[in-house]
């Protein structure tokens, strides 16, 4: 029921980083000048009938991130009541400040007329809160609790550690991805995203023949959609070579692949539509997407090496087929009690 | 256990270097920008308005003026209401003949010196009223009160961006409802959006001395009482930029002068 929740909370969040992303490509972000209030009502009672034009946007923004705040809440209380890890507990308590901190954010960027940083930290931490959602997501997923037994690979056994190559590979794509929204967002609060009109050249070039900082930051996002490609890919050719058997990462790696595709493809529609707001927006979700697809793969390459370092210290466990089976136990008796004092 | 609390440590640590990455060393967009001009309130002479002579003329286009953006209103059903024709934009206003041009902010640039000039007595007007603001294009004073006032039955934000004074973003969800700024340095152009209606733009030229004009779609305007001496005399248009040009003015002398914009290529004519 926890998991199902946490997963709601993450779909919740999808749908805020949409509503995000409309007021940016509508340039709205200004249309309701106050904050928290809006034109001087209370955000609650702010009338239907005046959310006219850009103020659907931004409006319905803020009554959004309102119910995930107010869903990141439970979700953080259900944690500590339900969940003995306090690891998770904790991590929980984290996520509810990230989504605190991220509303504050939201209300001194309006504040101060969207100055290009504040704007720029709100959309970076927004990406931090959603990986924070599917991340628990995940913690709190049967697989995970129990160490992806049922996917293992027969040659390892139960549960099977992961090589540190693909640990490393699948992290440095996550961060890869991570910076690469940073720049992309840089580049929309900046007002750069045509900087460069023109797709698959620039300028006509294949290099633009002239610079500006606008244009720096522009091909910044470029080239670095080429070099996540690049490691979403290498990362996709080691799991399927590797892990075929092991569903856990081969079928995330899948959807990794196929919403990077669809992510340069938005990507190109964008400065082809000439930021038509919807392609634009929807290529800022589908962003978001590939770096928690990414992240989930990560996480899971790391499940058994975090069981492992859990159980190191104690030194009762050593062989590595019976780590998966161990922490997988271990979480699962772990639940069990927090679910018994729910 | 430590492992634990690094992980979570981890976490913070990232959320923490994100915003310190993100928000670092950008300036607010409201910060202004200069510190007053120095000739906006100095002991001097007044002008000698039996001397003095004045600059008209006229602006005009050369080339077809390019086809203002078409404007669609229906995201608030008031301004589809209040709008029955199609809308356009109104960046090129022409005249019949297609040859002047409106909308052109005409002022003195430099060459006025000490003089000083008497506070304006009326208040200058800028209106939200059909969906539009009214003017479009308007000069005051340094000081001057600006009166904003919103006829519409529909809510507006007015939000001005100047460079050089500060900036402000208002809203104004009833109708009826006026409020008033001034602006305390000169600055050509200051721009004024409304971020709920997204085609909904106008420009101020806020001056300290008199001397400026606005022209209609006849391309005429003229800049009175002005004292004798070489003045910069500037034409500004909002898709067209500036262009300056030199005028020496004798006493009582009325000299007639021409701004001429170049038309961008490969246009369709104006609605």
């Amino acid at each position: 029921m926890l998991h199902r929740f946490a997963k709601l909370v993450a779909a919740c969040t999808v749908l805020l980083i949409l509503a995000g992303s409309l007021v940016t490509s509508h340039d709205a972000g200004l249309s309701v000048p106050d904050w928290p209030t809006s034109y001087g009502w209370n955000m609650f009672t702010f009338p239907p009938s005046m959310w006219v034009a850009n103020i659907f946007y931004e409006h319905g923004h803020r009554l959004i991130a309102s119910s995930v705040g107010l869903l990141t809440i439970i979700l953080a209380v259900w944690i500590w009541l339900a969940d003995s890890r306090r690891w998770l507990r904790w991590f929980g308590v984290t996520a509810l400040g990230a989504v605190i901190a991220q509303g504050v954010l939201g209300g001194l960027t309006v504040l101060f007329f969207l100055p290009p940083a504040v704007s720029t930290a709100h959309a970076a931490l927004a990406e931090i809160f959603f990986c924070m959602t599917v991340a628990i997501a995940l913690f709190t997923s049967p697989g995970w609790i129990a160490g992806y037994a049922a996917g293992a690979d027969p040659r390892v056994g139960p549960g099977g550690p992961v090589g540190p190559t693909l640990r490393h590979l699948a992290t440095a794509t996550t961060v890869l991805i991570y910076l690469q929204i940073l720049v992309g967002a840089t580049m929309r609060h900046t007002g750069a995203g045509l900087a460069i009109p023109d797709f698959p050249l620039m300028f006509g070039h294949v290099v633009p023949d002239h610079w500006s900082a606008a244009i720096a930051i522009h091909f910044a996002h470029r080239a670095g959609a080429l070099v996540v490609a690049a490691a979403a890919v290498a990362t996709a050719a080691y799991t399927w070579r590797r892990y075929t058997d092991r569903a856990e990462l081969a079928q995330p790696v899948l959807v990794l692949i196929l919403l990077v595709a669809v992510q340069v493809t938005l990507g190109a529609l964008t400065i082809i539509s000439r930021r038509d707001p919807l392609t634009n927006s929807v290529h800022v979700v589908c962003g978001a997407l590939v770096l928690t697809t990414s992240l989930v793969l990560a996480l899971r390459t790391w499940r058994v090496r975090f069981a492992q370092q859990r159980e190191e210290p104690q030194g009762t466990q050593s062989a590595q087929s019976t780590l998966g089976f161990s922490s997988a136990v271990s979480a699962s008796s772990a639940i069990k009690r927090g679910s018994a004092r729910a | 256990m430590r492992l634990r609390n690094a992980r979570v440590a981890f976490f913070g640590i990232t959320l923490a270097a994100t915003l310190a990455a993100c928000g670092g060393s950008q300036e607010t967009s409201n910060k202004s920008a200069e510190p007053s001009s120095p000739g906006a309130t100095p002991p001097g002479q007044r002008v000698d308005t039996a001397s003095a002579g004045s600059v008209t003329g006229v602006v005009t286009l050369d080339g077809t003026a390019p086809k203002n953006e078409p404007i669609k209103m229906n995201a608030d059903p008031v301004c589809v209401t209040q709008n029955k024709t199609p809308q356009f934009q109104e960046a090129y206003v022409v005249g019949s003949d297609g040859k002047t041009l409106g909308n052109v902010f005409v002022y003195v640039k430099d060459g006025l010196g000490n003089y000083v000039y008497d506070a304006p007595k009326e208040t200058a007007r800028i209106d939200q009223k059909d969906c539009r603001y009214h003017p479009h294009v308007f000069g005051m004073r340094v000081n001057q009160p600006l009166e904003i006032l919103n006829s519409d039955p529909t809510l507006h934000n007015i939000h001005a961006l100047p460079k050089k004074n500060s900036e402000f973003n208002t809203g104004q969800p009833i109708q009826g409802m006026k409020m008033t700024h001034t602006f305390d340095k000169p600055e050509v152009m200051v721009p004024f959006k409304c971020d709920v209606h997204g085609w909904m733009n106008a420009y101020v030229g806020v001056l300290d001395h008199p001397y400026y004009a606005v022209t209609k779609d006849d391309g005429k305007f003229e800049l009175k009482d002005l004292p004798a001496g070489t003045y910069t005399i500037e034409a500004w248009h909002e898709k067209l930029g500036a262009t300056p040009q030199s005028v020496t003015l004798g006493p009582k002398e009325t000299k007639e002068i021409t701004f001429s914009f170049k038309a961008p290529a490969g246009v369709t004519t104006t609605n």
